[in-house]
C-alpha cells in the first residue's frame, strides 16, 4: 500500500497517518481511568501503531525524509507526553483516594503516652543546687541520722544550752539515750565537711531535717532545708551579704533585695536572720509577706571561732560564712501552694501532676 | 516579751514615733513580732463622777444617772447595778467611738434619753468583765480622756528575745539598747541600800551548793498585804502578767523591769527564820505554788528553811508551804543567782518553765542581785507600807568579774568587711555599758556582767557589727577560688538521672514521711528485726524509722484511691535506716528508690486498656539501668516479702544484690483497701551507683547487614527465659549482636508442664557480610548448649 505511491504521497500520508494516532492518543488518553488501560492504550497505539507508522519511513524519498522524521517524531513525543500527563494524573487521584481512606481525627489521639511529675521540692532542690554550682560551690549530703556531736556540739550547742531548747529534737534509741538524733538542721553537714577536706570550702548542702512537731498547714515533722558554708582566708561578714544578694536575685528576679536583721545562733557570730524583699508585690505589702514588704527565710551569720576549733581548724587563719533557710518554703511562696502539708506528704497525683 | 513604750521612757526620754522605735529594736536584734495599741480603739471616752441616781418611770432593772464630767452635767440610763453616788467612771460622749468601731449616739431607752453611755470594762475592750461600769480612780480628773487614766495610750512592743540575751527579757534592756541607737541618755535611778552584814537579827542564811549558787541576796520587810495600785497593776497587765498581790507583783515587777527574778517567802513560815540552799535527796518531793506535788532528784536545786524542809525548786517555783498571802506580816526576799545549766536542766526534767527559769537559764547578772533586792524594798516601801529591815545578807564569796577582752580594730574590720577606726568601734559599743581602754589599734573591753553572750573578741564584733548596723556593711561577693569548679558529682549526677529515668517512664515523684509505725512495713513485708525507733515519738503512727519506702508509697497509692485516681504511677528517691552495723554508732542509711504502678494503663482508643502487670515493674527496672548504662542486670525469680509468692523476682546489679521488683500481694492492697494490681520494685541506689558506667569506650558499628535467626525451645515450665538468654549469649560468641524473647507460649500438644520460649537472634559482622554456613554453626552450637543446660529442646 505504501510503497508504490506518487514520491511526495507517501509523505503526506505518513504524517496524515501519524498526526492521527496522536490525537486518537491524545483523546483516548482523556478517557482512559485506570493505570492498566492507559498502559494498554500505549501499548496498542504508541507502540504498536505510531511505531509501525515509522517503519514506513524507509520507503520515503529521500528528499523528504527529513521532514517526515521531523513530523512524526512529533506526533510521537505528543502521544507519550499525552500517556504521561494521564498516567501523573491517575496517580494523583489514586494517592488522594488513599490519603482520604487513611483519614485520622488528630483531635482524638494523644492520650496514650503519659510523662511522669518531678515533684515541686525536687525542682527547688534542683534549682538551688544548679545556682550555687554556677557560684562554683560543690554540692555536699550529709547523714539524716545524727549525732550530738556533729548536730549540736561542734556547732557550739553546750549540753544545757538554752538555744538547744529552741529546736525540738526528735532522738532515736540508739546508743546512750540522746546520743543519736534525726538532725534537726542542715547544719551538721558543716561540720562533717570541715572534718573531711581541708579549706577552702566552699558548698552548699541541701537536705532532709526533722522537728518534733505536729503536721498541720505550716508546721511538719519533716521538712527541707539547704545550707551554704564558705571557709576561705578573709572571708567577710560583707563578702557573705553580697552572696546571699546575688543567690537571691537568681532566684527570685534582679530587683530582689535581701535584708538582715542581727538574731542569734549558736555556731554563727554575729548572726543575722535574713529575708528578701517579697518578690509579689515589690514591698508594696501583700498578704504573701503579711503587708511587711518583706519575707523572712532563714538565718546566717560568721563561722564562730568555737565550731573552727571543733574541727580542728586555727580561727586566726581561717573565716568563713553560713546561711541556711527552708527549701519548701520557695514552691509554697512562688506556686501559691496552701499548705505544707499539700506540698510535703500528701501526694495526691492531681497535686502533683500540676508541676 | 511585751515592753510598754511608757516604761521604757523611765529609763531613757525616747521621743521616736512607735514605727521608728519598733524598726530600730529589728535593726538591734530585738525582733518586734506586734506593736500593741490598746487604746487605739477608743475614742471620746472620759472620766465622769456620779452625782445622783434616780429610778427610771417606767423600769426596775434601768437608772438614771446624773453625772459631772468636769465641763458640763447630764443626766445618763444606766443598767449596771454597780453605780454608785460618788464613783467615778467613764463616760463615752455622743460621738464617742468604743472598740468595733461602737459610735454613740444620741438614744431612747423605754421613753428616756440618754446622752452617751457609762461603759464596763468589756466594753472598752478590757477584759470579758461586763457586770458592771468599771471604776476609774477617784482621784482621775473628770473629763479627762480615759486612756491616759488607764494608760491604754500606751504603746507596747512584743518582742521575741533571742536566747543570748537574758539582758533584754526587762525593760531596762531594751531601754539601754534603744538609748544607744537613738543616742540618748540612759539611766537608772539608784535605790537606797542598806547596811550590808551576814545576819539581820536572827535570821541566818547557809549556802551547801555554792557551785549552783554562787550568791544569795536575802532583805527582810514587814509589810502590809493588800492590793497594788492601779499604775502597777496595769504596768504588769500591759507586759502580760496577772497582778496577784501587792508583794508578789512587785517581786514580778522587778523581774519584768530588770530581769532579776526575786521570790518573797512568808518569813513567818520559814521554820527557824532562816534559809539552807542545798541540793535535792532523790526521790524528795515538794508541792508547789501551783498545788503540783513534784517528785525531785539530786540534780535539782531546793531553798530550804532552817529545818531543811524544801520551800521552793530554786530559780524555777516558790513552794505552797511559806508563800505569801493575806496574813503574811513578814517576808524574805530572795535575790539570788543559780548556775544556768543546772536551772535549764530540772526546768527541762520537770516540764516546769516558769519566767524566773527563762532567765536564770538564760544567765541573769550575778552583780545586781543587791540593787535588785534593794529596788525591791524600795518599791514596797511604796506599795506595802513596808517597814524595810535597814539590812540584808549578802552571800557572795566569789565575786563574778566584768571580762576583759582584747580587741583588735583590724579583726572588727577583717571579720565585717568594715573599714572603721578604734574610736568610731570604741564609740559603737560604750554606751551598751562595755568601758575601753588603751589604744585604738588594740584596746581591751570590760564587758557588763549582765551580758553573759560578751566573753570574746568575736562577741564584741557582734555587738559593733549590731550597733553599725548590718545594712551598712558593703555587699561584696567571695568567689571560689582560681582553679575550681562548681560541679556535680558523678554519683549526684547520677541520683538525678534516676529520678529523671522513672519520670521519664511516666513516674511521678512522691515525697513521704520517712517516719512511719512497725504495722506500716510489716504490712508491705519489709524488715522489722533491725528498725530503729524514735525515742520520744509524738503518735503511735510516727514511731519508727521506715525501712523501705514502699510503706510510704502504697499510703500513697491508696490515698488516691481512695480520691478515685486508682491508676497512678508513684516512685520515691529517699533514705531508709537500720540499726547500726558492727562497730558503728550511727543508723545504718541506704538511699533506695522505689516506684509502684497501679490500676490499669489507659492506652484506649488506640490500644485496649490494660491491668498494669509485673512487666511494667521489670521495665522500670531496666529504664534505670538503662538511664545509668548499666549492662549487667540480672532478675531472679524469688520470694519476695509483700508481693505475690509466684510473682517476685530480685535484682542483681554486677552480681550485686540492689533489692526487689514484682506484684504486690492481693493481702497486702486488701489491707489499704485497693480493689486493683499494684506492681512496683524498690533498689538500692548505691548498688546502682556502683555498677554505673561513665567510661563507656566507643564501638566501631557495622555497616553490613544482619543475619537473623528465630529460634523456638520447648522447656520446662519454670526455668527462667533468663537464663537461656544467657547460654545463647555465652555461645553466641562475639557475632551474635542481639538475642531477644519474643514469644512464650503453652499448649496441649507441648506437653503437660512445658513451654515454649522463641528467641530473635541476630548476627552481625563488623568487617564483611556474614554467610548463612558460619552464621548455622554458631546458632546450631548456641542451641545444642541451650538443650543440654536446661533439658530443652529445639523446635524444629
Amino acid at each position: 500500500m505504501i510503497g508504490s505511491a506518487k514520491p511526495h504521497e507517501l509523505a503526506d500520508e505518513l504524517i496524515g497517518r501519524a498526526g492521527e494516532l496522536a490525537a486518537a492518543v491524545e483523546a483516548g488518553a482523556s478517557e482512559v481511568a485506570s493505570l492498566d488501560a492507559l498502559a494498554e492504550l500505549e501499548r496498542t497505539v504508541v507502540k504498536g501503531a505510531l511505531a509501525e507508522v515509522k517503519k514506513g519511513i524507509k520507503a520515503v524519498d529521500g528528499t523528504d525524509r527529513a521532514r517526515v522524521g521531523q513530523a512524526l517524531s512529533a506526533a510521537e513525543a505528543r502521544a507519550k507526553a499525552a500517556i504521561e500527563v494521564r498516567r501523573h494524573a491517575i496517580a494523583a487521584a489514586q494517592r488522594s483516594e488513599a490519603h482520604e481512606r487513611e483519614r485520622l481525627d488528630l483531635t482524638a489521639l494523644g492520650t496514650g503516652y503519659e510523662r511522669g511529675h518531678l515533684h515541686p521540692v525536687t525542682q527547688v532542690w534542683r534549682e538551688l543546687e544548679d545556682i550555687f554550682l554556677g557560684l562554683g560551690y560543690q554540692v555536699y549530703y550529709g547523714p539524716e541520722a545524727e549525732d550530738d556531736w556533729h548536730n549540736f556540739e561542734a556547732l557550739n550547742f553546750p549540753p544545757g544550752h538554752p538555744a538547744r531548747a529552741m529546736q525540738d529534737t526528735l532522738y532515736l534509741e540508739v546508743g546512750e539515750a540522746e546520743s543519736t538524733l534525726l538532725r534537726t538542721h542542715t547544719s551538721p553537714c558543716q561540720i562533717r565537711l570541715m572534718e573531711s577536706q581541708p579549706p577552702p570550702i566552699y558548698a552548699v548542702m541541701p537536705g532532709r531535717t526533722f522537728r518534733r512537731d505536729t503536721m498541720d498547714a505550716r508546721h511538719s515533722p519533716v521538712f527541707h532545708q539547704i545550707e551554704a558554708l564558705v571557709v576561705d582566708r578573709n572571708v567577710t561578714m560583707g563578702d557573705l551579704m553580697g552572696t546571699i544578694d546575688v543567690f537571691f536575685r537568681a532566684l527570685f528576679g534582679p530587683d530582689i533585695d535581701a535584708r538582715f536583721l542581727p538574731s542569734y545562733f549558736p555556731f554563727t557570730e554575729p548572726s543575722a536572720e535574713l529575708g528578701v524583699s517579697c518578690p509579689f508585690c515589690e514591698r508594696s505589702g501583700c498578704r504573701t509577706c503579711s503587708n511587711t514588704g518583706w519575707i523572712e527565710l532563714g538565718g546566717c551569720g560568721m563561722v564562730d571561732p568555737n565550731v573552727f576549733s571543733a574541727v580542728g581548724l586555727d580561727p586566726q587563719e581561717w573565716s568563713g560564712f553560713a546561711f541556711g533557710f527552708g527549701i519548701d518554703r520557695i514552691p509554697l511562696l512562688r506556686n501559691e501552694i496552701d499548705t505544707l502539708h499539700t506540698l510535703l506528704w500528701d501526694n495526691d497525683v492531681r497535686f502533683l501532676n500540676q508541676f | 516579751m511585751r515592753a510598754p513604750l511608757s516604761w521604757i521612757r523611765d529609763f531613757t526620754p525616747i521621743t521616736a514615733a512607735p514605727a521608728d522605735i519598733a524598726d530600730a529594736l529589728n535593726q538591734l536584734g530585738l525582733e518586734v513580732d506586734a506593736i500593741d495599741e490598746p487604746g487605739r480603739e477608743i475614742n471620746g471616752v472620759i472620766a465622769a463622777k456620779i452625782l445622783d441616781i434616780v429610778a427610771h418611770p417606767d423600769a426596775d432593772k434601768i437608772r438614771l444617772a446624773d453625772i459631772d464630767f468636769g465641763s458640763g452635767q447630764l443626766r445618763v440610763v444606766c443598767g449596771a447595778p454597780n453605780i454608785e453616788v460618788g464613783m467615778v467612771v467613764p463616760f463615752a460622749q455622743v460621738g464617742a467611738v468604743l472598740p468595733g468601731d461602737f459610735r454613740i449616739t444620741k438614744r431612747k431607752i423605754r421613753g428616756v434619753v440618754s446622752e452617751g453611755m457609762l461603759c464596763s470594762g468589756k466594753e472598752l475592750g478590757l477584759g470579758e468583765d461586763h457586770s458592771g461600769i468599771l471604776t476609774l480612780p477617784g482621784s482621775a480628773e473628770l473629763g479627762s480622756d480615759v486612756r491616759e487614766i488607764l494608760g491604754l495610750d500606751d504603746t507596747v512592743f512584743e518582742l521575741s528575745i533571742t536566747p543570748n540575751r537574758p539582758d533584754a527579757m526587762s525593760i531596762v534592756g531594751v531601754a539601754r539598747d534603744l538609748a544607744a541607737h537613738f543616742g540618748m541618755p540612759f539611766e537608772i535611778a539608784a535605790a537606797a541600800t542598806g547596811t550590808v552584814r551576814d545576819s539581820i537579827d536572827d535570821v541566818r542564811v547557809v549556802i551547801e551548793a555554792y557551785d549552783r549558787c554562787p550568791r544569795f541576796v536575802a532583805r527582810t520587810a514587814t509589810v502590809v498585804m493588800r492590793e497594788s495600785p492601779a499604775w502597777l497593776q496595769r504596768r504588769l497587765t500591759l507586759a502580760g502578767m496577772r497582778p496577784i498581790s501587792n508583794v508578789v507583783d512587785v517581786t514580778n515587777y522587778i523581774m519584768l523591769e530588770r530581769c532579776r527574778p526575786l521570790h518573797a517567802f512568808d518569813l513567818g513560815r520559814l521554820a527557824g527564820r532562816g534559809i539552807v540552799v542545798r541540793c535535792a535527796d532523790d526521790g524528795e518531793h515538794m508541792t508547789t505554788l501551783d498545788g503540783v506535788e513534784r517528785q525531785l532528784t539530786a540534780a535539782d536545786l531546793l531553798i530550804c528553811d532552817a529545818a531543811r524542809r524544801p520551800q521552793a525548786i530554786a530559780g524555777i517555783m516558790g513552794g505552797r508551804d511559806s508563800e505569801v498571802d493575806e496574813n503574811t506580816t513578814e517576808i524574805l526576799i530572795e535575790s539570788a543567782y543559780f548556775e544556768p545549766s543546772g536551772i535549764a536542766k530540772s526546768a527541762k526534767r520537770l516540764g516546769l518553765r516558769s519566767e524566773a527559769s527563762a532567765r536564770f537559764e538564760r544567765g541573769i547578772d550575778p552583780n545586781g542581785a543587791m540593787d535588785g533586792a534593794d529596788a525591791a524594798v524600795a518599791l514596797l516601801l511604796d506599795v506595802a507600807g513596808a517597814v524595810g529591815h535597814e539590812s540584808a545578807i549578802d552571800t557572795y564569796p566569789n565575786p563574778v568579774e566584768r571580762p576583759r577582752i582584747t580587741v583588735r580594730t583590724a579583726r572588727v574590720n577583717a571579720i565585717l568587711g568594715t573599714e572603721l577606726d578604734g574610736a568610731s568601734v570604741r564609740s559603737l559599743i560604750e554606751p551598751l555599758g562595755i568601758s575601753t581602754t588603751g589604744d585604738d589599734a588594740e584596746f581591751v573591753a570590760l564587758a557588763p556582767t549582765w551580758r553573759p553572750d560578751i566573753s570574746r573578741e568575736i562577741d564584741v564584733i557582734e555587738e559593733v557589727a549590731r550597733r553599725h548596723g548590718l545594712n551598712n556593711i558593703v555587699r561584696t561577693v567571695a568567689s571560689a577560688p582560681a582553679g575550681t569548679v562548681g560541679r556535680l558529682t558523678h554519683a549526684q549526677r547520677d541520683r538525678r538521672r534516676i529520678t529523671d529515668a522513672l519520670v521519664g517512664a511516666g513516674y511521678s515523684e512522691c515525697l513521704t514521711l520517712p517516719l512511719v509505725s512497725v504495722a506500716d512495713l510489716e504490712t508491705v513485708g519489709a524488715p522489722i528485726d533491725s528498725v530503729v525507733r524514735v525515742a520520744n515519738p509524738l503518735r503511735a503512727e510516727e514511731s519508727v524509722m521506715r525501712t523501705s519506702l514502699r510503706a510510704g508509697l502504697l499510703g500513697a497509692v491508696a490515698r488516691n484511691c481512695a480520691r478515685g485516681n486508682p491508676d497512678v504511677a508513684l516512685c520515691e528517691h529517699g533514705t531508709v535506716f537500720f540499726a547500726p552495723l558492727q562497730g558503728a554508732a550511727l543508723p545504718d542509711e541506704h538511699i533506695m528508690v522505689s516506684g509502684l504502678r497501679a490500676g490499669v494503663l489507659r492506652l484506649a482508643p488506640r490500644h485496649a486498656d490494660r491491668a498494669v502487670d509485673v512487666g511494667d515493674a521489670i521495665d522500670a527496672v531496666y529504664a534505670i539501668a538503662s538511664a545509668l548504662a548499666i549492662a549487667n542486670v540480672v532478675i531472679v525469680n524469688a520470694v519476695v516479702p509483700g508481693m505475690h509468692p509466684a510473682r517476685g523476682a530480685r535484682v542483681l546489679v554486677s552480681g550485686v544484690d540492689a533489692g526487689v521488683a514484682g506484684q504486690l500481694d492481693r493481702d497486702v492492697l486488701a489491707q489499704h483497701g485497693i480493689m486493683g494490681s499494684v506492681v512496683g520494685f524498690e533498689l538500692d541506689v548505691n548498688v546502682l551507683l556502683a555498677a554505673a558506667r561513665n567510661d563507656q569506650r566507643f564501638q566501631a558499628v557495622s555497616v553490613y547487614p544482619p543475619s537473623n535467626i528465630d529460634l523456638a525451645f520447648i522447656v520446662d515450665d519454670g526455668v527462667p527465659a533468663a537464663k537461656l538468654v544467657n547460654t545463647l549469649r555465652a555461645n553466641g560468641g562475639e557475632l551474635l549482636e542481639s538475642v531477644r524473647l519474643f514469644d512464650t507460649f503453652r499448649a496441649e500438644q507441648l506437653g503437660a508442664g512445658k513451654v515454649s520460649l522463641a528467641f530473635a537472634l541476630r548476627f552481625r559482622a563488623v568487617d564483611r557480610t556474614l554467610t548463612d554456613e558460619e552464621v548455622s554453626v554458631i546458632w546450631n552450637a548456641a542451641a545444642a548448649a541451650v538443650e543440654s543446660e536446661h533439658g530443652a529442646s529445639l523446635r524444629r
